[in-house]
Order: C-alpha cells, then structure tokens, then sequence
C-alpha cells in the first residue's frame, strides 16, 4: 500500500511538473543564468502553501515534522558541488526522471552519472563521516527552536519574502 | 499545448505541489524527496555483481536495514517518470531529443558532449547531494516548507554552486536571450 501511494504522489507531483514545463532544462538553466525564473516561482509558491499547511496541521496535532540535521559543512561544501553538476546537467535527482518521462532522455545520461556518482559517495562514506560530516553539526534545527520564537513568525517571513520575489520576477518579465 | 507553448502557471502549479506535499505527509507520513532512490538503486545494483561488499558498506546498510529493497521514495521517483509520461503525451509536448534548445544555441546538437556533461553532472550532483543529505525535493521542498536551517544552508548551496557554473559554462553574457 505505502508503494502504491508512493507511485501515485510521484505520478501527481510529475504531472504538475511537466504542465509547469519545470522539468525542462531550459527552464532550470535559465533560473541559473537568472534570466527565467519559472522553476523558482514553482518552487517558491509550492514550499510556501506547503508551509502554510504543514504549521497549520501540526497546530491541530494531525502530523509531526521530520527535520533533517543541521551539518553546516555538508550542507554548503554538498549543495555547492550539487550546484556545479547541475549547472551541468540541467535537471536534478528528481526531475531527470521527469526529463525522461518527456522524452527528453539527456536525463538518462544523468540518471546514469547520478548512480555512479552515489557509488562512489558510498565508499568515501566512513572517510566524510570523521571530517565533513562533523562540521558544525548542531542538530535538528529549524529557525522557530534556534530562536525560541513562535514558527508562524518564520513562516510568515518566508511568506511575505516570497511574494515579494514575485513581484519583482514579474516586474521584470523574468 | 505545443513545445513552445507557455504551460500551466508556475504559481499554480506550484501551489498545487504544496498542497499535495502536506497531504503526501497527512495520509502517509512521507515527506518529498528524490536522492535517497539513487542509493537504493545503487546498492541493489552492486549487490547483483558484489553483495559481500555492499553488506561491508555502511552507507549502503544504513538505509538498508531499515528496508532492504524499494521504498516509498523510490516509487514516489518512478513516479514522477510515469507522471511526466503521461502528461507529456495527453498535452501533446513529448519530445525524444538529447538536446536542450539553449544547449543547442551554444555547443550545436547533442552527441558526446552533451553526453559527457550530462553524465558527469548527475555524478557529481548526486555526490554533493548525498553529502549535503538532500536534493532541491528533500532538503528544498520538505526542508525549507518546514522552516528548517539545513534546508536554507543547503540551498543556498545549491543556488551558489549553480549560478557559478551556469556561468562559466555559458559566459558572463548567459549565452544571449
């Protein structure tokens, strides 16, 4: 059952991505030279109402959150070489699937290199674990418990920051 | 809807994504993600030529003794895939190519170049973001909807890695247009 539902958020998320055109490369590269920013209004609105729903749901006691570990070095030195092979590439781990769903099958290529690049994270795995994994490690965190303030102040912020990243997209025919 | 056809409204489509997010997470108690399927896929992979060195491999049994085989990520992934699939085909906007209209402007039809620049991206994408913990779906949607630091850190990553690249790959001028 938990299989089935799995396939069919995929198929749901999938489709909505490849209406949006966000699977496209020309779309990812074009938010990276800052000159389409289609996929980051996607991302944007989707991570807000996501927000929204998620504090309001957690108020009402109906789920939990699952926040994965702060590691500031990890996170900056993995998300910047995640960055460099996706300027790349033109897809990320999800989306090249969705690539090649639309025929695009450069997202194959990618598919491929991602399995070979995991292969080898693994076996420098145990070496990571005693270096850059440990970097400023602080745990779970999320910008309400650093604080100590209420998280609809967070969710708030990110609200209004959003909207106005909007506008200014739309401003500028972005 | 045609290849150069507008599509649906990013905020829209967007939203909806939110929406299903927090149901995704109401009714089965999962939260987006897409890396961790490579990990799976990887490791079933080499148990078929090497299963002694994949149970010597801690990274690969970390997930492993919690599930063996697919889980709900890596159905979630297929997915997306079949989504995709279908959409394209009903909106009339599947197109078998290896090359990228921008890609084109710039380095001419795909062959091995593409090829090249594909493979070794995903490899090390997918190195950076098994470090990292998370892609743009795990630590981007599900990290930062929760208002979460390793969220924010690691896309700020990700944007500051790919605007470098996008740069050096494209020139100062992002190829035109």
């Amino acid at each position: 059952m938990t299989l089935a539902i799995g396939l069919f958020t995929g198929v749901l998320f999938g489709l909505l991505m490849q209406r949006a055109l966000v699977l496209r490369y020309d779309k990812q590269l074009g938010a990276l030279l800052l000159k389409d920013m289609t996929i980051v209004k996607f991302m944007l609105s989707a991570i807000v109402v996501a927000a929204i729903g998620l504090h309001l749901c957690l108020d009402l006691g109906l789920l939990e959150l699952s926040v994965k570990g702060t590691e500031v070095g990890a996170q900056l030195i993995g998300g910047g070489l995640f960055g460099i092979g996706w300027a790349m590439l033109g897809y990320c781990p999800g989306t090249a699937w969705g690539a090649l769903g639309e025929g695009r099958y450069d997202g194959l290529w990618g598919i491929l290199g991602g399995w070979f690049g995991t292969a080898i994270y693994a076996e420098v795995y145990p070496t990571l674990q005693t270096s850059v994994l440990t970097w400023g490690a602080y745990g779970k965190l999320t910008w309400a418990s650093m604080l100590g303030i209420n998280h609809w102040i967070p969710v708030l912020v990110l609200t209004v920051i959003s909207i106005l990243l909007f506008r200014f997209f739309e401003k500028k025919g972005l | 809807m045609s290849q150069t056809g507008k599509g649906m409204n990013p905020y829209i489509a967007g939203g909806l994504a939110g929406v299903l997010l927090v149901l995704s997470v109401l009714v089965a108690g999962n939260y987006f993600g897409a890396s961790t399927s490579y990990v799976r896929t990887t490791g079933l992979i080499e148990q078929i030529v090497a299963p002694e060195h994949v149970s010597n491999t801690s990274y690969f049994m970390k997930y492993f003794e919690k599930d063996a085989g697919i889980d709900w990520q890596w159905m979630f992934v297929l997915g997306i895939f079949f989504g995709s699939f279908l959409s394209a085909n009903f909106s009339g906007s599947y197109k078998w190519t290896d090359t990228p209209d921008r890609w084109k402007a710039k380095f001419g039809s795909g062959g091995s170049k593409r090829f090249l620049y594909a493979f070794f991206g995903g490899a090390i994408a997918l190195f950076g973001v098994r470090m990292a913990g998370g892609c743009p779906s795990g630590h981007g949607l599900s990290g930062m909807a929760q208002l979460s630091i390793s969220g924010l850190l690691a896309m700020v990553g990700f944007f500051a890695g790919g605007l470098i690249m996008a740069r050096l790959i494209y020139g100062s001028n992002g190829g035109g247009k």
